[in-house]
C-alpha cells in the first residue's frame, strides 16, 4: 500500500511521514489519557520558549566606523613595519639556465655535456649581512601536479624495508628497474635536484671557499620524524639496501648522496629532504645552504665572489629555469614587498571606507535624528 | 461458519479463504530488525543525491581519476544515510509501539458459546464480538443485535468522518433478537459483500441465513473508529478485520509536499551541477592544453601514465578527477542540515507555550516537519467557518418578546438563576433582570414566548442523576434556545412519541404532541401542534424572519415592524436570530388539517411534496410572539488575528458549507468585512444561473462574470462594467469584499472564467465563500495556487476540510475539538484559530528567515572552499591537486563549518517574537521572497568566489617567495594546504558570527568549539602518532607545528581575513544606513531601547451596519420524525405512551434519502473524505 504511493522526490528524501503512520496516530490517538489537566503543556524553559539569554550584536555606527578606522591604523602599522623590515633584506638572484649566450652557464646548457661545471663571478659593494641563505630556485616546474605529489612512497622512506622490496603503486612508473625495485621509488624522488654550487670569495686572485653549511636546512620534523633510514645490516647502510636499484635519473644510489657524513647520507641526505618537501606552486626556491661559519658569520663582506656550479640538472626541455639565490632574513622571513605592500594598502582602503561611512551616516543618518 | 465472499462485481480479488484468515491486526510499521537495514538502504539509495555521492565514491575508487581517498566522500555519506536511518528508526518505533497500543486492545468475542477477552489482534473475520457504551468498534462489524429496542444503536463517528452529532444504526430485524450469547452462537449465516474499500458511507453485502436473503446496507454497519454512545451494548458480525477495515483502507497517504524553497534549492543544485560541470570542463580543456604543451616535455620528471598516454584521454581523466574534488559546492551535508534545522523549528512549534491551549490540553503539533518556512511566505489564507472561526457554541444572546427588546443591556455573567428555578443550567450565560422580572409576574406573552422554545424542537433530555437534565440537542442553536427556556422557568423534561413535559414554574405540565412540522432548508422553519392539558391546540412555530413574516396575521403589521427593527439590530451584531410565532387552532381546524396530513404522510410518489403543501396550509395566519436571537460564538482572538494577519498583508478568504447569510455575518463579526468597505460584491449562484440562461452562451462566456455580479438577497450590488479592462480593475482603490455562493463558483471555477474570476478576486481584500463543498474549496485553493503561484494556508476542523488541507501549501487543523480527521490530514495542528498569528508571523517568520541566512551562508562557505581548488588548477598543471589536506575536507563540511550554521539555522532571530506581532510588516519579506532568491544567491555565490580568490591569492602572493626566519623556504605544498584550510576555517567562522545576529551560549559555544576543533584536529591529524601509524595517509607531519608558528602565516591569514570581510561589513553597514529594510529599523529602535507605541491599530472595532442575517436552524431535518416515531425512546418511557407508528418503517429511509438529497443540496454536509487520496 505504501510503496507505489510515495512521488519520488527530487535530490533527496524528505520525510516519508508515511500514510501508514497517521493511521496509527489516527487509532491510537484515541486513547488520550485524562490524567493530569495540563499533561501536554510545554515546558516553561528558556531554551524551549525561545527565550534563552542573547548577545544581539548590531552594525551601529558607533562600532563600525571607528573598527574600521582601528584595523586600517593597524594594518598601516604593520604595513609600515613589514615595508621597511623587507626592504633591508638584501637579495641577489642570477638565473644560470644558460638560455642565452651572454647569460652564465650558457655552455653548460647542452644537455649532452656530462659533468660541466660553469661559475657566476659577482662582487659585493656593500656587506651582505649574515646570515646569508643560499637558494635554488626552479621555474615552471610542477612539483605541485597531482601525480608527482603521490608518487612517493612513505614507508619506503621511513626506512621500512618491507617496502623496499614491494613499492607502493603509487610509484608508478618509477617502482621497478628491470625487475629490481627502486628505492627511493617514485618521480619526486627520481627528479632529485642535483646541481651542487661552491662559493669562493676572490682574495687577491685566490679562491678563498666560503664554508656552506648544510646542516638543518630541512624541516626538523622531515629529518627527525618523517624521514628514517633503514637499519644497518651489519653497520652498512649500503647492504641496508641491497637488491634496490637507485632511481633512474640519480648517479648514485641514495646511500651514497653523502657518505663523508654517516648522518646526512641516505633518507636523512638534507638536500634529498629538501627536495621531497612538494613546492607549493611551480615556480619555487628552496635552501641550498647556510653561511654561518667562520668568516662569514656575519655575512658576505665586499669583495668579489665566484659561484662554481656543478650543472646537471636539466631543465630547458620542458622550459624551465633554474637560477640561484643569495639572501638574509628579517624578523619576518625573506624578502616579501608584496606583504608589507598589501598591508599598507588594506590598511589606506580601511580607513577610505571609515571616512565614507562617516559620510553617509552623517548625511543620512543626522538630520533624522534631529527631527 | 461465516463466510465472507467478493462480490459478484470484483470476483476472485480476494480469496476468500484469505480473507477468512485475516486477522484483525494492523501493521503500520515498515520495517522489523531484519529488514530495517537492506529495507532502509534501499530506499535511501532511491534519492538522486544519495546515489550521485554513491557514484562519486566509486568514481573516486578508480585510481586513475581518484583525486581524493575515497573517505572524503564516504564518511560525510555514512553519516547523512546513518542520521536519516536513525530518524526512520525512530518513526517505525514509535509506529511499533502505536501499532502494539492498538493491537492489544481488549474486546470480547463469543467463542464456542462463551464470551471471552480477547486482543483486537486475535479477532478474526467471522467472529461475534460484543460492544459496550463508550467502546470503540474494533473491526468492521455487522450488528447483529442491540440492547435498545428495534435493534437501534447509536455511534459517533467524529473518527472516521469528523461528524460529531450521533448517527444511528439499527440490526436486520431477523437478527435483532438474538439478544444472548448462546442464540448468537447458533447463528450460521452467510455474508456476501463488496471487497474491502474506503467508502465510508457505503456498503452492500447480502446476508444469506436460513435460506432467505437480506440485504445489507451501510445502515448496518458499524465501521472501525466509530464509538458506541446511548447504547449499553450489542453484537456485531467481524466483517472486515485489520487492513481490510474502511478505517484503514481511508488512511491514504497524503501528498508529499515541498516548499517553494525546496523547489529553489533543487534548481540552485541544478544549476550547481551545471557550474560544477562547466569548472569541469574549462579545467579539462587547461588539462588537455597543459599536458600537450607542457606535460608532454615534464616527461622527463613526470612521465605520463602507460594508460594515459594522450593528453586527451588525461583531459577526460581530469575532468572526472575534478567533479570529484569540486563536488563540494554540492554538499551532501545541506540536505541533511537543512532537515535538521526544519526539525529543530518543528520542536520549538511543539514546545511553544503560547500555542498551547489549556482549555483542551492540546499542544501546537507539527506534523509535516517539512514545511516550516513556508509558514513565512503564505499569502492567503482560507478558513473554514464553523469550528474554525466560530467555536460551534451557540449562546441564547438577545431576545425580543412582543416588542420589548431584552438583554440589550450589559451582561452580568452567569446569574444564579438557582435561588429561583432549581432546574437552571449554570451555563448559560443570558441574563437580564426585566425579563425575569416579566416572566415571574405572569406576562403571558413572555411566557408563551418560553413555552414555544421549550416546546418547538426535537431535543431530547436525559436525566442522568436525579434533577441534573442533560439536553441532546441537534444543532447546537436549539439547543440554547431550549437551554435558556429552561432558565426561565420553562423546563423542558422529558417527551415520548406523544407527549411533551414541561415544568412550566415548576408545575409539571403534559402536552400532547400533536404533530411535528419538521424542518428543512426550504422552508427554512418548524413547527410544533400541541394540545395542553386543558384541550387548546395551538401551533408553535419558529422560523427565519423572512419566511415567517410572510406568514402572519395581518394585524400583527406594528408588532412586526418593531420586532423587524429589533432584528436588525441583532443581525448586525452578527448574531444568528429567529422569528417565534403561534397560531390558536380549533379541534375542527385541527382534524381537518390531520385528516390531510395523514394523507399526504401515506402517500407514496412525491410525499415531500405533499407534506410540505400540508404544512404550509396550516402555517397560516401566526400571531407574532417575539424574536430570538443567537451568538455563533467566535473563537477567542478570532477578530484580533484577522486584523494582524491582513495588516501582515495576508489575505483571508472564508470556505464555508454555510449559507451565505450566516457566513456574511461571521465575516462581519470576525473583522473580515467593515462597513467601511467601499464595496461588497455578491455573486450569487442562482443569479449567474439566470444569466447564463438568458444570455447566449458566447455573451456570457465573455462577460459571465461581470454580468453575474448582481442583486442577491438584498444586499448591495455592484455591477461591473463587464468590459473594464484588467488594468482598471486592478488600479481600483479602496477596499472590496466579495461574497460567492457555491453555485457561482462552479461557473466562476470553470476554465474560460477562471482568469475573470482571479482578476475580480485579487483586488478584493476578504473573500466568502459560502455554501461550498468539501471540493470545491480545494478547487479554489488550487485556482489561487495556479494562478497567483502564492503560498496558501488552508485551517480546518472538519472532515469537510481535510480535502482543502491537502491541497493547500500548508494545512492547519484544529485540534481538540470534533473528530480528527483535519488533523490527520494537516501538516500542523493546534486549538485555537488565534494562534495562526503567532504560527506564522512569529515561527514561520523566524523559520524563513533562519532558512534564508542558513541558505545563503551555506552556499557561500561552500563556493569559498571549493572555488580555491579551482584557481589552484592553474598553477598545478590541471592534476587535480586539492589545495587542501584530504581530512580538511573531508572534515570541513561535516565538522569544521556544521555547527555554527545549524545553530544560527535553528536560533538565529532578528527581531523578538512580540515586535514580528506589533509590527505586522515584518512578515512581507518573505512573502515577496526577498530573503533567499536567485538574485540573493548569485551575491553568496559571487561573495564565495571573491573569498576563494581571495583565499588562494593572498597566500599564494605572500609565500611564494617567502621564506622562514631560518631561512627555510615556506612555500612547501603542505604550508600552502595548512594557511590557506586556517584562513578559510576562520573566514568563514567570522562570516558566520557576522550573520549571527542572536548570540546565545549555544552559538558562542559551536563557533568558537568549531574554530578550537579545527585547531585540536589540525595538530592531531599532523601528530607523530598518527603519521607512524599510517604514514602514507598522514604525511602532513609538522606540518600544522611549522606552519603555524611563522608569523608570515599569520601575517596572511589577518590579511586575508581583513580583505574578505571588511567589503561585506562596509556594504552591511551602508546597507542598512542607506536602504534600511524594516527588521532593522525595528532592531535598531530596540537598540536603542527606545520607548515607542506599537504602529499597529487592530482594526476597526465595532461597526454599525444593517446586514440582516436570515438565518435559519442549522441542523438536520428529519428527526421530527423519529420523535414521533418514538423510535429512539427508551421501552421505559414508551411502555407509557401508547404509540401509534405512521410509517415506523420508513423513517430511516426517509432519514437517509434526505440526507443523501443533503448532500447533493447543502455542501455543508460532508461526504466522504476520501476524494483526494488517490494514490
Amino acid at each position: 500500500m505504501a510503496a507505489s504511493c510515495w512521488p519520488a522526490s527530487g535530490f533527496y528524501r524528505e520525510k516519508k511521514r508515511n500514510c501508514s503512520a497517521r493511521t496509527a496516530i489516527f487509532d491510537g490517538g484515541m486513547m488520550k489519557n485524562k490524567e493530569g489537566e495540563v499533561a501536554n503543556r510545554p515546558d516553561n524553559t528558556a531554551f524551549t520558549q525561545q527565550r534563552l539569554p542573547a548577545w544581539q550584536p548590531m552594525l551601529s555606527a558607533g562600532i563600525v566606523i571607528p573598527g574600521f578606522l582601528v584595523i586600517g591604523l593597524v594594518f598601516i602599522g604593520i604595513g609600515v613595519a613589514l615595508f621597511l623590515g623587507s626592504q633591508s633584506i638584501q637579495v641577489l638572484e642570477s638565473d644560470y639556465t644558460g638560455l642565452n649566450s651572454n647569460t652564465p652557464c650558457y655552455e653548460c646548457s647542452d644537455a649532452s655535456k656530462k659533468n660541466c661545471t660553469c661559475s657566476i663571478e659577482f662582487t659585493l659593494t656593500k656587506q651582505f649581512d649574515g646570515p646569508v641563505f643560499l637558494y635554488y630556485g626552479l621555474s615552471n616546474f610542477f612539483q605541485n601536479h597531482r601525480k608527482y605529489g603521490v608518487s612517493r612512497d612513505y614507508y619506503q622512506l621511513s626506512g621500512d624495508t618491507a617496502y623496499f622490496k614491494n613499492p607502493s603503486d603509487s610509484c608508478s612508473p618509477y617502482i621497478y628497474d628491470s625487475g629490481v625495485p627502486i628505492v627511493p621509488c617514485g618521480a619526486a624522488a627520481n627528479s632529485m635536484f642535483n646541481d651542487s654550487f661552491r662559493l669562493y670569495q676572490l682574495v687577491g686572485g685566490t679562491k678563498k671557499p666560503v664554508p656552506l653549511d648544510g646542516k638543518g636546512i630541512s624541516w626538523w620534523t622531515d629529518y627527525n620524524i618523517v624521514f628514517r633510514n633503514p637499519p644497518l645490516v651489519n653497520g652498512s647502510l649500503a647492504a641496508a639496501f641491497n637488491g634496490t636499484a637507485k632511481p633512474v635519473n640519480w648517479a648514485k644510489p641514495a646511500y651514497e648522496l653523502d657518505t663523508s657524513d654517516p648522518s646526512n647520507n641516505g633518507f636523512m641526505n638534507e638536500d634529498f629532504l629538501v627536495w621531497m618537501r612538494r613546492a607549493a606552486l611551480p615556480d619555487f626556491r628552496k635552501l641550498y645552504r647556510r653561511i654561518t661559519q667562520g668568516d662569514y658569520a656575519a655575512g658576505l663582506p665586499v669583495g668579489n665572489y665566484s659561484l662554481e656550479i656543478s650543472y646537471n640538472y636539466p631543465v630547458i626541455g620542458f622550459g624551465g629555469r633554474k637560477k640561484i639565490v643569495l639572501s638574509n632574513v628579517s624578523w619576518m622571513g625573506g624578502k616579501n614587498m608584496f606583504l608589507g605592500v598589501a598591508y599598507l594598502v588594506i590598511g589606506s582602503l580601511c580607513i577610505v571606507m571609515s571616512l565614507v561611512m562617516l559620510i553617509v551616516y552623517a548625511k543620512y543618518k543626522f538630520p533624522e535624528g534631529d527631527s | 461458519r461465516i463466510l465472507t465472499r467478493d462480490s459478484p462485481l470484483a470476483l476472485m480479488r480476494v480469496p476468500i479463504q484469505c480473507l477468512r484468515k485475516r486477522s484483525n491486526c494492523i501493521v503500520t510499521s515498515k520495517y522489523n530488525i531484519i529488514t530495517f537495514l537492506p529495507v532502509n538502504l534501499f530506499e535511501q539509495f532511491q534519492e538522486v543525491a544519495n546515489t550521485y555521492f554513491l557514484f562519486l565514491l566509486i568514481l573516486q575508487l578508480i585510481p586513475q581519476i581518484s583525486s581524493l581517498s575515497w573517505f572524503t566522500t564516504i564518511v560525510p555519506l555514512v553519516l547523512v544515510l546513518s542520521i536519516t536511518a536513525v530518524k526512520d528508526a525512530t518513526d517505525d518505533y514509535f509506529r511499533h509501539k502505536s501499532d502494539n497500543q492498538v493491537n492489544n486492545r481488549q474486546s470480547q468475542v463469543l467463542l464456542n458459546g462463551i464470551l471471552q477477552n480477547e486482543k483486537w489482534m486475535n479477532v478474526r473475520v467471522g467472529d461475534i464480538i460484543k460492544l459496550e457504551n463508550n467502546q470503540f468498534v474494533a473491526a468492521d462489524l455487522l450488528l447483529l443485535s442491540s440492547t435498545e429496542p428495534h435493534g437501534l444503536c447509536y455511534i459517533e463517528t467524529a473518527e472516521l468522518d469528523g461528524e460529531t452529532n450521533m448517527k444511528v444504526r439499527q440490526s436486520l430485524s431477523v437478527t435483532s433478537e438474538l439478544g444472548d450469547p448462546d442464540k448468537l452462537a447458533q447463528f450460521d449465516g452467510e455474508v456476501v459483500c463488496e471487497p474491502p474499500n474506503n467508502k465510508l458511507d457505503r456498503f452492500s453485502g447480502t446476508l444469506y441465513w436460513r435460506d432467505c436473503k437480506y440485504p445489507l446496507s451501510n445502515q448496518n454497519m458499524l465501521l472501525r473508529g466509530c464509538v458506541l454512545r446511548n447504547t449499553e451494548s450489542c453484537y456485531g458480525l467481524v466483517i472486515f478485520a485489520g487492513p481490510d477495515t474502511k478505517l484503514m483502507q481511508n488512511s491514504g497517504c497524503t501528498k508529499f509536499k515541498r516548499t517553494s524553497i525546496d523547489r529553489l534549492m533543487n534548481t540552485l543544485v541544478l544549476w550547481i551541477f551545471g557550474f560544477l560541470v562547466c569548472m569541469g570542463v574549462i579545467l579539462a580543456i587547461g588539462n588537455a592544453v597543459w599536458e600537450r604543451k607542457a606535460g608532454s616535455l615534464f616527461q622527463n620528471f613526470l612521465p605520463w601514465d602507460p594508460s594515459v598516454n594522450n593528453f586527451l584521454f588525461s583531459a577526460f581523466l581530469s575532468f572526472w578527477s575534478y567533479v570529484i574534488i569540486l563536488n563540494t559546492v554540492v554538499p551532501i551535508s545541506l540536505y541533511v542540515s537543512v532537515e535538521v534545522i526544519r526539525l529543530g523549528h518543528s520542536y520549538f512549534i511543539n514546545w511553544d507555550r503560547k500555542m498551547y491551549c489549556s482549555h483542551s490540553n492540546t499542544a501546537a503539533e507539527v506534523r509535516t516537519t517539512t514545511l516550516n518556512e513556508e509558514l513565512g511566505q503564505v499569502e492567503y489564507i482560507f478558513s473554514d467557518k464553523t469550528g474554525t472561526l466560530t467555536q460551534n457554541i451557540m449562546s441564547f444572546n438577545k431576545c425580543s418578546i412582543n416588542g420589548h427588546a431584552y438583554g440589550t443591556c450589559t451582561m452580568q455573567k452567569n446569574k444564579d438563576f438557582s435561588s429561583w428555578n432549581p432546574l437552571a443550567d449554570g451555563g448559560l450565560c443570558f441574563y437580564d433582570g426585566s425579563l425575569l422580572e416579566a416572566v415571574k409576574t405572569g406576562d403571558l406573552v413572555a411566557h408563551e414566548f418560553f413555552r414555544l422554545l421549550s416546546l418547538c424542537h426535537t431535543v431530547m433530555s436525559e436525566e442522568k442523576t436525579e434533577g441534573a437534565l442533560v439536553y441532546k440537542a441537534q444543532s447546537p442553536d436549539e439547543g440554547a434556545l431550549v437551554t435558556a427556556a429552561r432558565n426561565f422557568g420553562f423546563v423542558f423534561c422529558s417527551r415520548t412519541p406523544g407527549t411533551v413535559t414541561v415544568h412550566e414554574l415548576g408545575r409539571p405540565v403534559t402536552y400532547t404532541l400533536l404533530a411535528i412540522l419538521d424542518f428543512n432548508n426550504i422552508r427554512k422553519r418548524m413547527s410544533v401542534i400541541v394540545r395542553n392539558p386543558e384541550g387548546r391546540i395551538r401551533l408553535y412555530c419558529k422560523g427565519a424572519d423572512t419566511v415567517l413574516f410572510d406568514r402572519l396575521h395581518p394585524c400583527n403589521h406594528e408588532l412586526m415592524n418593531i420586532t423587524t427593527n429589533h432584528l436588525n439590530e441583532y443581525a448586525s451584531d452578527g448574531l444568528r436570530t429567529l422569528a417565534l410565532a403561534y397560531r390558536d387552532l380549533t379541534e375542527d381546524e385541527w382534524e381537518e388539517w390531520a385528516e390531510l396530513y395523514r394523507g399526504a404522510g401515506r402517500t407514496v410518489d412525491f410525499r415531500e411534496d405533499r407534506l410540505a403543501a400540508a404544512y404550509e396550509e396550516i402555517e397560516q395566519d401566526m400571531m407574532l410572539l417575539g424574536a430570538t436571537a443567537i451568538e455563533d460564538k467566535l473563537q477567542e482572538g478570532v477578530p484580533e488575528t484577522i486584523a494582524i494577519l491582513s495588516l501582515a498583508n495576508i489575505k483571508i478568504w472564508v470556505l464555508t458549507g454555510d449559507k451565505q447569510e450566516t457566513a456574511v455575518n461571521i465575516g462581519y463579526s470576525c473583522k473580515m468585512l467593515t462597513d467601511d468597505m467601499t464595496e461588497i460584491f455578491i455573486i450569487n449562484g442562482h443569479t449567474v444561473q439566470g444569466v447564463r440562461e438568458e444570455d447566449a452562451m458566447k455573451e456570457e462566456e465573455t462577460q459571465g462574470l461581470g454580468k453575474a455580479c448582481s442583486l442577491g438577497n438584498g444586499f448591495s450590488e455592484k455591477p461591473k462594467n463587464p468590459t473594464s479592462p484588467t488594468s482598471l480593475l486592478e488600479s481600483i482603490s479602496g477596499e472590496f469584499a466579495l461574497v460567492i455562493s457555491g453555485h457561482s463558483l462552479a461557473h466562476a471555477l470553470e476554465a474560460d472564467m477562471e482568469y475573470e474570476f482571479v482578476e475580480t478576486v485579487s483586488v478584493c481584500k476578504a473573500v466568502i465563500c459560502c455554501r461550498v463543498t468539501p471540493l470545491q474549496k480545494a478547487l479554489v485553493i488550487e485556482l489561487i495556487k495556479r494562478h497567483k503561484k502564492a503560498v496558501t494556508l488552508a485551517i480546518g476542523d472538519g472532515a469537510n476540510d481535510v480535502s482543502m488541507i491537502k491541497t493547500a501549501h500548508i494545512g492547519v487543523g484544529i485540534s481538540g475539538q470534533e473528530g480528527i480527521q483535519a488533523v490527520l490530514a494537516s501538516d500542523y495542528s493546534f486549538a485555537q484559530f488565534r494562534f495562526l498569528q503567532r504560527l506564522l508571523l512569529v515561527h514561520g517568520r523566524w523559520s524563513y528567515l533562519r532558512m534564508c541566512r542558513f541558505l545563503c551562508y551555506f552556499f557561500y562557505k561552500n563556493f569559498a572552499f571549493t572555488m580555491v581548488h579551482f584557481w589552484f588548477g592553474f598553477f598545478c598543471g590541471f592534476s587535480a591537486q586539492t589545495v587542501y589536506d584530504q581530512y580538511f575536507i573531508t572534515l570541513y563540511n561535516i565538522v569544521y563549518t556544521s555547527l555554527p550554521v545549524l545553530a544560527m539555522g535553528i536560533f538565529d532571530q532578528d527581531v523578538p517574537e512580540q515586535r514580528s506581532l506589533e509590527y505586522p510588516k515584518l512578515y512581507e519579506p518573505g512573502q515577496l521572497n526577498l530573503l533567499f532568491n536567485k538574485r540573493e544567491f548569485f551575491i553568496c555565490i559571487t561573495q564565495g568566489i571573491y573569498t576563494s580568490v581571495v583565499l588562494f591569492f593572498v597566500p599564494y602572493s605572500v609565500l611564494s617567495h617567502a621564506t622562514q626566519s631560518n631561512g627555510i623556504a615556506l612555500a612547501d605544498y603542505q604550508t600552502f594546504a595548512v594557511t590557506t584550510a586556517t584562513a578559510l576555517v576562520i573566514v568563514v567562522s567570522v562570516q558566520i558570527a557576522l550573520d549571527t545576529g542572536y548570540w546565545t551560549a549555544i552559538n558562542h559555544f559551536f563557533v568558537w568549539g568549531s574554530l578550537g576543533s579545527y585547531f585540536t584536529i589540525l595538530f592531531v591529524l599532523h601528530s607523530d602518532i598518527l603519521f607512524s601509524l599510517f604514514p602514507q595517509q598522514f604525511n602532513f607531519l609538522g606540518s600544522a607545528q611549522n606552519t603555524l608558528k611563522q608569523p608570515v602565516v599569520w601575517l596572511t591569514i589577518a590579511l586575508a581575513t581583513v580583505i574578505c570581510i571588511a567589503p561585506v561589513l562596509a556594504f552591511r553597514f551602508l546597507k542598512v544606513e542607506l536602504k534600511p529594510q524594516l527588521s532593522d529599523t525595528v532592531h535598531t529602535l530596540l537598540f536603542h531601547q527606545k520607548k515607542r507605541k506599537p504602529g499597529v491599530s487592530l482594526g476597526r472595532l465595532g461597526r454599525s451596519g444593517s446586514h440582516r442575517s436570515g438565518y435559519a436552524f442549522a441542523h438536520q431535518e428529519g428527526f421530527g420524525e423519529l420523535i414521533t416515531s418514538g423510535k429512539n425512546m427508551r421501552l421505559s418511557s414508551l411502555a407509557l405512551a401508547t404509540f401509534a407508528s405512521r410509517h415506523s418503517a420508513s423513517w430511516i429511509d426517509t432519514l437517509r434519502k434526505k440526507k443523501h438529497g443533503n448532500i447533493q443540496n447543502t455542501p455543508s454536509t460532508p461526504p466522504a473524505p476520501n476524494f483526494n487520496c488517490d494514490c
